[in-house]
């Protein structure tokens, strides 16, 4: 039976698209970005970290814990028909993310179909890193894509995330072809992305696509440190501090002037 | 808010709570008359409500615009003695404790020695109380089984309709007279009663008229002295209106707000009242004065704002009459549960929205007082824009205004039997109680630990606290069989604690109609001329007893845990499970993560948690319901805790669900603190699994992080999340929007932050001014942050 990895189910998401949104992380990502929010999410199979239960101060179990949850559509569908009455409320729907999701292309295809037919808007969280093939396969079925832009030259590109972008960059010109709804989601992490040269480059982006002009800036924050240790990876970050609204200000005043819309967190 | 509101605010904020010993005085000078025994009860009572009003100290506070204080200046609180009788013990404690304080001066305090203790001592409601009801109801209520609403305090729970704003005294005495000419000696067994109790409705409401031209009196020397002209002239059209008013019906706005306030005082110092008094729909009753006289160019928006202001100031000088003995834990707060309804349906079942809900929120928000307490009544008929409004004074952390369902309400009161039109004239008071307003008496008679219950269930009817049989003996934990045997026999104590308590309120109802009629508050609640009966005795059109449930939360997750893990996967062994509790979990940590971390909870949105819910609501419900009281209404139940939760943790050990000994049980129908994981959502659809429109109210807590709420887009999810709930029937909702990290530096520092009030359960109180358990509590509550 076609399954799905899953790390976790976040209900009442309010930064992954409209409305109140329930977010779904697929397991496996192709990317190693060395910010990665959401590191659990990275390797692509389940895995095993310990768990301290505490009560007050003190540890009343330490557990193996297994990171990843193998759902069937139909398990998955019930967890989201839950929420139908708040999507319906208040505009929102689902939000597939990771990880990336359109790394276990079948299962994604299948839940957005049914999606699709229970009338539940849905958004796709992506790195854009896929084949122009899977991306056609889903394009139909899927409301709004969050597709993210890290950094526009290559060679960075490959530096900070692993991978060449070229792929990608190709995958959202298709995309604004098919006149889908788009937000860019850009995240502002200093000494990285928030170079003069790469927000140059990122408004050149968008004037190419007449109907992608919706930038989300995800301001860097640091609440994944505590993740990097569990899982036993090395954070480049561990004493950046996150930035505040205030920060981004300046950034969402000079992609303003561009004519774009600008919001902040997604 | 101008610069006069802002004095009259710190005025009243500044006050500080004392005990006034004016009132007890007067009461027991007329008691001590030698022909005050010649009087029938209700008779005598009002007459004792005419001493206390026509010799009573009449105050005027600088530049406010509406008049009247209960004590002999704002904050001073009057004692009842023959309600309940303050021993110098209690006075003491009063005197000297760090929260929630009155100052008893030592004039106080001998007066109380010599004159008021000697007097009353034995005669008082709550002596009687405690002499006729059961040894059993004495031991259950000892154990913290149940708590008794009128042991210190008198049935009230009632709001006042529309019909002071159409009618004024005199033509209530024009209806009394009616009544008491029609009376039939010939058939009627009650007609004397109804003639005596008639009579003294009609002595109450000349006092009332009495009380009023005495203020006229004070106002015009006020006014004859007063060098500012401006304020004179304010002071002599204050005078006409206390002269005209509540003789006459109100004609403007102004009449109609200083009206309500005389007869608010009247309910407060005949008796002292559950919940003081209401003017329950303000918004419906003050608009069309409102309109008429703004239309007319006679009335200023701006001066229409003023005049709520110095209104919100009088509640707000009144804080609830204090307690005796050590209760400080059922109910410790000034506030006096004096809840504004705002917005919902008019009688004719269209959205009853208008410029005076919106002018009243802009007061809320301005002047963030104690009390009174808000709340906006919202209905699918009423707009965004309303909800929106509230939110934004929700969120700005200050607890106010509480979210209530008209549609649920309605629903709720249909249910019970009444007309469709007096249902829609109605709402919630007190914490989260629904009533028909001027028409209903809905008596909370106490609270009841729905965990406690299960304690008992799983020790054989043994309370471990003490080793009494305190409950009937249904088996030994290890004899069960099946989870449903052991539901079973939960069933049955349930039954057994709920048949004690009702025989004592049947005791309490008939003393309270016997000895303690209140003819003033009778007047007002129709139908108790028509009747020529007692609100107290069963006059009003509808009587209702309810019960509340506390714990649902607890005692959920408790039984879920028994379920899975003692009958269906046995996981644990009777014995150890019961040798775990004992030990309060020390030794046992294994088991206590296995009940906290691997069970399911309620407030997830997870059916098998929230199935036992419902089951164990269907118990309690069956209980309770339908069943007669002695006023010829029903009992309902309610599911609210105000702050007995806290007391009745305290009375519990430890519980399967991982709860440690003595630590607060949920409160309302939220979730056990910090066990809703999945989100807000969930919590509201796990409540919404409740049969909302079977109870008289039900109260949801949930905390958010201002952040939330902080855009626009934020708010409107939160007001989809209000409507979606509303739409499942929930029956209402209510935000702490505040940072635990602030309740931290307010717990660190509490002279830094004793202005901060926070929603705590159905009411707002200053933070500072709760119990550490309590703050810990709300500290505790889930934040259901985006980070969550």
């Amino acid at each position: 039976m076609l399954k799905g990895l899953i790390f976790d189910l976040k209900r009442f998401a309010v930064h992954d698209g409209p409305g109140i949104r329930l977010t779904v992380f697929f397991k496996g990502c192709p990317l190693k970005c060395l910010w990665c929010h959401n590191p659990e999410g990275i390797q692509a199979g389940v895995q095993v970290v310990s768990k301290e239960n505490r009560i007050g101060s003190r540890v009343v179990a330490c557990r193996m814990e297994e990171v990843g949850l193998s759902y069937t559509v139909d398990q998955l569908i019930k967890e989201i028909e839950k929420d139908v009455l708040f999507f319906d409320d208040s505009g929102g729907g689902v939000t597939f993310s990771g990880g990336e999701p359109m790394m276990q292309p079948d299962f994604l295809e299948a839940v957005l179909k049914r999606c699709r037919e229970m009338e539940i808007h849905t958004a796709v969280d992506t790195s854009g890193f896929t084949t122009l093939e899977t991306l056609k396969r889903i394009t139909g079925l899927t409301d709004l894509f969050l597709f993210d832009i890290k950094l526009i030259d290559n060679e960075d590109h490959k530096f900070c995330t692993g991978v060449s972008n070229k792929q990608i960059l190709t995958n959202l010109k298709w995309l604004s072809k098919q006149n889908k709804q788009v937000i860019i989601r850009f995240p502002v992490i200093p000494g990285f992305t928030d170079s003069q040269a790469n927000i140059n480059r990122l408004k050149q982006l968008t004037d190419r696509f007449e109907n992608i002009n919706h930038i989300a800036l995800l301001p860097f924050h640091n609440i994944a440190a505590g993740k990097y240790e569990r899982f036993g990876m090395k954070n480049t970050f561990d004493d950046e501090p996150s930035m505040n609204q205030e920060q981004l200000l300046p950034l969402k005043a000079d992609l303003e002037a561009h004519n774009l819309k600008v919001t902040i967190g997604g | 808010m101008n610069e006069r509101i802002q004095q009259q605010r710190k005025d009243s904020i500044d006050a500080v709570e004392r005990i006034s010993v004016e009132r007890a005085e007067l009461l027991t000078d007329f008691y001590q008359q030698q022909d005050a025994d010649s009087y029938s009860i209700p008779v005598k009572r009002a007459l004792a409500f005419r001493h206390i009003l026509l010799n009573k100290t009449i105050r005027i506070n600088q530049g406010e615009l509406i008049v009247g204080e209960r004590g002999t200046e704002p904050k001073a609180t009057p004692t009842y003695p023959e309600v309940c009788l303050h021993s110098i013990e209690d006075l003491e404690v009063l005197d000297g404790r760090e929260k929630v304080a009155f100052k008893v001066s030592d004039r106080v305090k001998t007066i109380y020695q010599e004159r008021i203790i000697p007097f009353w001592k034995g005669k008082s409601m709550r002596d009687r109380i405690f002499r006729e009801v059961s040894d059993e109801w004495k031991a259950a209520y000892e154990a913290g089984v149940f708590t008794e609403f009128q042991e210190q305090r008198t049935p009230g729970h009632t709001v006042l309709g529309d019909k002071i704003y159409r009618l004024g005294l005199r033509q209530f005495i024009v209806e009394i007279e009616q009544q008491i000419d029609q009376l039939d000696f010939m058939e009627d067994i009650e007609a004397l009663d109804k003639r005596e109790e008639l009579t003294a409705m009609k002595i109450a409401a000349k006092t009332l008229v009495d009380f009023a031209e005495r203020h006229a009196v004070e106002l015009e020397k006020y006014a004859e002295t007063e060098q500012d002209r401006q304020r004179k002239q304010e002071l002599l059209a204050m005078a006409a209106i206390c002269r005209k008013i509540p003789g006459e019906a109100p004609e403007t706005y102004w009449e109609a707000l200083q009206y309500y306030w005389f007869v608010h005082l009247g309910v407060i110092t005949e008796t002292n009242p559950w919940d003081s008094f209401n003017p329950g729909r303000l918004d419906q009753h003050l608009y069309p004065f409102y309109k008429k006289e703004v239309e007319a160019g006679t009335l200023t928006p701006d001066f229409a704002k003023e005049l709520l202001q110095s209104f919100w100031v009088k509640f707000n000088n009144h804080p609830a009459p204090p307690k005796v003995g050590i209760t400080a834990k059922e109910s410790n707060t000034y506030t006096d549960f004096a809840l504004i309804n705002l917005g919902g349906l008019k009688a004719d079942g269209s959205n009853a929205v208008n410029d005076v809900s919106y002018l009243i929120l802009d007061v809320i928000e301005e002047m963030r007082i104690l009390q009174p307490s808000s709340m906006i009544q919202l209905s699918k008929k009423n707009p965004d824009r309303f909800l929106k409004r509230a939110l934004n004074i929700v969120k700005t952390g200050f607890g106010q205004p509480s979210i209530f369902n008209s549609d649920t309400i309605i629903q709720e009161l249909v249910r019970q039997g009444k007309r469709v039109e007096d249902a829609r004239k109605g709402g919630a008071s007190g914490c989260v109680e629904s009533g028909a307003f001027g028409t209903e008496s809905y008596i909370l008679t106490g609270y009841f630990n729905l965990t406690k219950i299960l304690e008992l269930t799983m020790n054989n009817g043994v309370d471990p606290l003490t080793g009494n049989q305190l409950g009937i003996a249904t088996g030994e934990l290890s004899s069960f069989v099946s989870f449903d045997d052991f539901m079973e026999a939960y069933q049955k104590q349930l039954q057994h604690f709920a048949d004690i308590k009702i025989h004592g309120n049947n005791i309490i109802e008939r003393l309270y109609a016997k000895y303690l009629p209140t003819p003033f508050l009778s007047l007002f609640i129709e139908d108790c001329i028509a009747k020529g009966k007692d609100y107290n005795a069963g006059g009003a059109r509808y009587n209702t007893a309810y019960i509340q449930g506390v714990g649902l939360g607890s005692v959920t997750d408790s039984l879920v845990s028994l379920k899975e893990n003692l009958f269906e996967n046995g996981r644990v062994k009777a014995d150890d499970l019961l040798k775990a509790l004992n030990a309060d979990f020390e030794g046992y940590e294994e088991l206590q993560n296995l009940f906290c971390f691997e069970t399911p909870k309620y407030g997830n949105d997870l059916d098998e948690a929230d199935e036992v819910m419902q089951r164990v609501f269907e118990i309690f419900y069956n209980a309770v319901n339908g069943r007669p009281t002695t006023k010829g209404g029903r009992y309902r139940i309610n599911l609210l805790p105000t702050t007995s939760h806290i007391y009745f943790g305290s009375m519990i050990g430890a519980m399967p669900d991982g709860r440690h000994a003595n630590k607060p049980l949920s409160e309302g129908i939220s979730p056990v603190q910090g066990t809703d994981r999945n989100g807000p959502g969930a919590v509201v659809k796990s409540a919404a699994k409740i049969d909302h429109i079977r109870t008289g109210g039900t109260l949801l807590n949930q905390k958010f992080t201002p952040q939330l709420m902080e855009d626009p887009e934020g708010l409107s999810r939160v007001a989809s999340l209000v409507r979606s709930y509303f739409k499942m029937d929930g029956h209402h909702i209510q935000f702490n929007v505040v940072q635990a990290e602030t309740l931290r530096q307010a717990q660190a520092n509490p002279e830094d932050y004793r202005n901060l009030i926070v929603r705590v359960a159905g009411y707002s109180d200053y933070f500072v001014d709760l119990t550490e358990e309590l703050q810990e509590e709300i500290i505790l509550r889930t934040e259901h942050a985006e980070a969550m």
